[in-house]
């Protein structure tokens, strides 16, 4: 099989993997090495799906002994099969490098033999491209589950980041349908990887020179729709991932039905695109504005509203903490404001220092007017026409067309408290804009989505 | 000055040449309504002043904005000069005249429409060259790698790090279409130079090869259920795709 051919076999396969980012290390380039890291990374180009593309993201292999019921690679899937070799794919990375397409390679595999056999081979690629090709730019490689520990200990020497997937955020889930793999086989790794980054951090304090172990720190990610598990669930787990294991990042994967099996939703399904971009949204609270998961789902309501952004919808249950006055409030309580987000909050505070602030500035500012005005005061004025009633203000924040989509709201009868349990927005999703929520926040893409749908 | 002529500032296009229209402004006790490049056509009512560039002078002034405002200003100001905002010059003019009165204040005077208009400028300049270290493609002619860009902003000075820093021991040329510059580096140092035109040869083999591998990975990663042509656009704007590999256009 010629390199074309395994390439459009081997990308495919690996295309349901979210992760793509090529951040968390910045890394000088040097005389006799190819490359470099920006810490912020960096978007090479962009698919038709619109997410980003930034690494070489193919598997090493997908022949699979495992069986998983959700993935196209599993053993018992009629499809055709290949594997790079490790010099084939340190080439092609290399080559695609120098002319810029990438910012390095994201290598994942299904099980070649053996756990072990498969890191072996992934092993070798990175290593290849370190030392043949002296290759300088981002590695990013999975860690297969069930890995002996001697083989995770010596491929993070070699690369960035590494991430072991957790797939299915409970135990239930995991044995329904991914039953070889234990949550012990997940969880040990990611354990190790997470051990070897704190040590190896303490070794670099006392010697400058000792070799790096994942600079760029180590994710994971989650399948949103395959299982019945609750938002709760999800976002429970990845608070306790981001605390424990200090993970850079969690990523969700709405479910894309390949397989047709009676535990799982039907081939017609849609991939639920808007819980999937609501939980970005709230893990995005909780990595950056210093919310808390109990802040943002509760047993009564375990599910985030897909029609209400989690901020707003937060905002909304606690319309007791607004208005905010803009020219005192601490950044802290700017940042839980709708409407303003990380740079907006710092600009603010930037622009306090020469004068105070009126609604004509806010909206210099770039702060999305369009909600932030009903939590605010300015100088403490509110602005014209806004009313402290969640009722009134939650159908405000909706547009003309999710104001349809709710049954109650066409007799002017909606009530906030209603919202939660909209789910029904899914399926018309299809003409709505989402902004990629995997991509790294930079300024604009932020102020443009400032949690919101962009439209 | 009477309210119907423009006094208009004329000088050679270049950083120092605008940095001595500071300078002569508060010589001449003059404040210019407009300060342009000679490049640029005059109107039947501007009373039109050349100003001379001398490096003693532009250097004094560059000396002051550290002095009087701040370190960060003087990044401030070259990286404005760069962008596209087609009345920068009269813009970093108040901008400069307000910072010696403000001092560093100046930076924070987001809400100040002249400060304000500037900065968009300036984060519009580095968005756009932070998109074009992904979006820039080379073409390999043996061993020499050409890419072209068409930026809006002048993005090469901020660009030349990165790539010179990424790929030290290659040689490589990036012509910018738009401003007819180009920046050329090998491994004993880099360069920018004026270019007005470029053509290159027909690809060959291997770099055909490589191109078709690329397109084949572009198309597959996609996944069809998650298709967003909007979401794509907004992320990476057409007038970017005529020189990406990946597009046959
Ligand atoms: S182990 Fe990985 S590649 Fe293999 S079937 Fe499971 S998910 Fe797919």
């Amino acid at each position: 099989m010629d390199i074309l051919e395994k390439l459009a076999i081997l990308a495919d396969s690996a295309k349901y993997d979210v992760s793509c980012s090529s951040s968390g290390v910045g890394r000088n380039g040097q005389s006799g090495k190819i490359g470099s890291a920006a810490a912020c990374g960096i978007c090479h180009s962009f698919a038709a799906d619109g997410r980003c593309i930034s690494l070489l993201k193919v598997l090493m292999s997908n022949a699979c002994i495992y069986d998983c019921k959700y993935c196209v690679n599993r053993v018992s899937a009629d499809t055709p099969r290949t594997s790079f070799t490790p010099e084939e794919l340190s080439d092609l990375t290399i080559q695609f490098y120098r002319r810029n397409y990438i910012e390095g390679l994201f290598l994942s595999s299904g099980v070649l033999k053996s756990p072990d056999y498969t890191m072996e081979r992934m092993i070798s690629t990175a290593r290849l491209l370190r030392e043949k090709h002296r290759f300088n730019g981002y590695i990013h490689t999975k860690a297969i589950p069930g890995a002996s520990q001697a083989l995770i200990d010596e491929m993070g020497l070699w690369v960035d980041r590494m991430s072991v997937n957790i797939e299915l955020p409970t135990e239930k889930s995991l044995q329904s349908l991914a039953p070889q793999k234990t949550p012990e086989a997940v969880i040990g790794p990611m354990a190790r990887i997470s051990e070897g980054i704190r040590s190896n951090l303490a070794d670099r304090d006392h010697f400058r020179h000792a070799p790096k172990f994942v600079p760029a720190g180590q994710s994971t990610q989650m399948i949103v729709g395959a299982s019945p598990d609750s938002d709760l669930r999800i976002l429970r787990l990845s608070e306790g991932l981001y605390q424990k294991y200090k993970l850079k990042r969690v990523y969700f994967s709405a479910y894309t039905p390949v397989v047709r099996d009676p535990s799982l939703p039907s081939l017609m399904t849609e991939p639920p695109l808007m819980r999937e971009h609501r939980l970005y949204q709230a893990d995005w609270l909780m990595r950056f504005y210093g919310f808390t998961s109990d802040e943002i789902v509760s047993p009564k309501h375990p599910n985030l509203s897909l029609i209400l952004d989690p901020k707003c919808a937060w905002a909304l249950r606690n319309i007791d903490h607004f208005p905010v006055e803009v020219n005192r409030a601490s950044y802290a309580t700017l940042l839980r404001v709708p409407g303003i987000g990380v740079i907006g909050a710092r600009r603010i505070v930037q622009a306090r220092r020469v004068g105070s602030i009126d609604f004509e500035g806010l909206n210099k500012l770039g702060i999305v007017m369009k909600r932030a005005r009903y939590f605010i005061t300015c100088r403490g004025k509110v602005d014209v026409g806004v009313v402290f009633s969640p009722d009134i203000i939650a159908r405000s924040l909706l547009s003309a067309r999710e104001l349809s989509l709710i049954p109650a709201a066409r007799g002017g009868q909606m009530r906030f408290e209603d919202l939660p349990e909209m789910r029904e927005i899914d399926g018309a999703k299809k003409d709505v804009l989402l902004l990629n929520p995997t991509n790294e926040v930079t300024e604009e893409y932020e102020r443009r989505s400032e949690f919101g749908i962009c439209v | 000055m009477n309210g119907e002529v423009n006094l208009v500032y004329v000088y050679d296009g270049t950083l120092e040449g605008f940095l001595c229209c500071i300078y002569e402004s508060y010589a001449r006790r003059q404040v210019p309504d407009e300060i342009r490049c000679e490049q640029s056509q005059a109107t039947f009512f501007d009373r039109t002043e050349w100003i001379r560039t001398d490096t003693a002078h532009s250097d004094k002034v560059y000396g002051s904005l550290a002095e009087k405002i701040c370190l960060e200003s003087q990044d401030f100001i070259r990286d404005a000069f760069l962008t596209r905002h087609p009345e920068k010059e009269i813009l970093m003019y108040r901008f400069i005249r307000m910072g010696y009165r403000m001092g560093r204040k100046v930076m924070d005077f987001l809400t100040d429409d002249t400060v304000n208009t500037l900065t968009k400028a300036v984060r519009n300049l580095h968005r756009e060259a932070h998109l074009l270290k992904g979006f820039t493609r080379f073409t390999l002619y043996d061993n020499v790698m050409v890419a072209c860009i068409s930026p809006k902003n002048k993005v090469l000075p901020i660009l030349a790090d990165h790539f010179a820093d990424r790929y030290p021991d290659e040689t490589f040329l990036i012509y910018d279409k738009t401003n007819q510059m180009a920046l050329v580096h090998k491994p004993e140092g880099t360069l920018l130079t004026s270019m007005s035109d470029m053509t290159l040869p027909p690809i060959e083999d291997p770099e055909k090869a490589y191109r078709t591998l690329w397109k084949c990975f572009y198309q597959t990663i996609a996944i069809e259920a998650r298709e967003n042509p909007k979401c794509r656009m907004t992320l990476m704007p057409r007038r970017f795709w005529h020189n990406m590999t990946e597009f046959d256009l």
